[in-house]
């Protein structure tokens, strides 16, 4: 390690600017008319609020074209103490992405000394994937879900964006990916407004089930293989991952119910 | 055309050194103490809303002394120094050992090349992934670079209040005990009660971010 970088002339707290100025960021240079390479691409991902929190969800599936990438991909991750990301579109750059908003929520908190309010985190997030957008025109396309407690408001809201960054706040829930209109459907008829912190998980479950049985790029619970899906709930406490013996008999009763 | 003075390197030395103790002098001394589980890091500070003790990454905490704007300034570049590192590498690779030779080298740096020394002195502690094994490292206003065991002080009154943690440290405290010593270590070496308290530890119980403020009062009670 080499001194500190004391005269960085950094503007505030951000991190993805200092490593702009650092000269670490990546910079895409892509010549005219070139068409991306296939990469895989990560699918369905929902999130639904409830009285006292917020639940965000997505299955494990990674597509490539019409094959199977990967299996257990993990899609939803907790981005700080009271949020939650999820990512839908090109895997590898979404997963990047979520690294880096991970860092810039942690790297604030520490050089302020107060944690970004929820509202903040969700506009430096739109700002990350409009730095996308010279991708999206290459088809690389890369669109989060976002989900948090507001400390200072104290309920759970939800934001879903666009390839543009556009971001959309929902009043009761939102999903992005392949399968998003049909776990948005779902969700349009079993959502109710006095959900508990369970009936939220259990709707996130039922909904991604359902999304498989029609969007092959959505995986559904693999009972052989033991893969299910990812399911993060905030609250007052903060965030929770809802471990795999919680999941694993949702999923099944939800395999079990569906047609 | 003005000859400027003929300045003895020695003379010059000394008189930075001797002024960067005098600014740092002035100032509050903060003590580290290793408990059982943890590391504990105290000061007084009467305000709430500065703060000299911080966390810099998942295991490593930050404590400053001396001028405020100068150790702040530190403190911001040694976070940045960290998430960097961990952002391009891996988090297992950002350590106190690196990041204190960093400070080192940059207070070194300042108190040769600049005009006026920072007057500062800094402390970084760790807590090894199992908790086990703590690291205090202590960096003064010149860069010198010290690997410290068990406890350590910063600032003005650190000799003394080194002398009176070695009575007062046992191996295994609690964190209640190492709060208790730490505070005793003041209150012998100010002859006075504080006019307030800032703490924090590095424990283990608090998963990957072990960084966490204590609430003072909580334990003044007791």
């Amino acid at each position: 390690m080499g001194p500190l970088p004391l005269d960085v002339p950094v503007p505030g707290a951000s991190f993805s600017d200092l490593l702009e100025i650092v000269g670490a960021s990546p910079v895409f240079s892509i010549p005219e008319g070139a068409t991306a390479p296939s990469a895989p691409e990560g699918t369905t991902v929902l999130a639904l609020r409830y009285p006292n929190g917020v639940v965000i969800a997505g299955d494990r599936r990674v597509t490539e074209g019409n094959l199977v990438a990967h299996r257990r991909i993990r899609k939803v991750f907790p981005a700080d103490h009271y949020s939650a990301i999820a990512i839908a579109g090109t895997a590898g750059l979404a997963i990047d992405m979520v690294k880096l908003f991970q860092v810039e929520l942690e790297h604030y908190e520490k050089i302020e000394g107060i944690r970004l309010s929820l509202e903040g985190k969700a506009s430096f997030l739109a700002r990350l994937v409009r730095n996308q957008l010279p991708l999206a025109f290459q088809g690389l396309v890369v669109v989060p879900l976002f989900a948090g407690y507001d400390e200072r408001l104290e309920f759970g809201r939800v934001y879903s964006f666009d390839v543009v960054g556009g971001r959309y706040e929902e009043i009761d829930f939102g999903s992005t990916g392949s399968g998003s209109r049909l776990a948005r459907s779902y969700l349009r008829t079993a959502y109710e407004d006095d959900l508990t912190g369970d009936d939220a998980a259990r709707l996130a479950v039922q909904a991604l089930v359902s999304a498989s049985q029609e969007d092959t790029a959505t995986g559904g619970p693999d009972l052989r293989r033991g893969i299910f899906p990812n399911v993060v709930r905030i609250d007052s406490d903060g965030v929770e991952e809802l471990p795999d013996n919680v999941i694993a008999p949702i999923a099944e009763s939800a395999l079990e119910t569906i047609r | 055309m003005t000859i400027p003075f003929y300045v003895a390197p020695e003379q010059l030395v000394r008189d930075k050194a001797e002024f960067a103790r005098k600014g740092i002098a002035r100032g509050r001394s903060i003590v580290g103490v290793d408990y059982s589980g943890g590391v504990l890091l105290l000061g007084e500070n009467p305000s709430t809303a500065l703060h000299k003790i911080s966390e810099v990454y998942d295991r490593i905490a930050f404590a400053g002394v001396g001028k405020y704007n100068e150790f702040e300034t530190l403190r911001k570049a040694g976070i940045r120094q960290a998430d960097l590192m961990g952002y391009l590498y891996s988090r297992d690779d950002v350590t106190a050992m690196g990041l204190a030779t960093a400070f080192a080298q940059t207070l070194g740096m300042i108190f040769t090349r600049d005009p006026k020394p920072f007057e500062v002195e800094v402390l970084i502690a760790e807590i090894s992934e199992d908790g086990d094994e703590h690291r205090l490292f202590r960096i003064s206003y010149d860069g010198t670079l010290y690997d410290e065991r068990n406890f350590v002080a910063i600032g003005g009154k650190a000799e003394q209040l080194t002398e009176a943690l070695e009575e007062l440290w046992h191996e295994g405290m609690s964190l209640e005990e190492a709060f208790t010593a730490g505070v005793e270590s003041f209150r012998r070496v100010e002859g006075r009660e504080s006019e307030g308290w800032e703490a924090a530890v590095l424990d283990d119980s608090n998963g990957r971010r072990a960084f966490r403020r204590l609430d003072v009062d909580q334990f003044t009670e007791v």
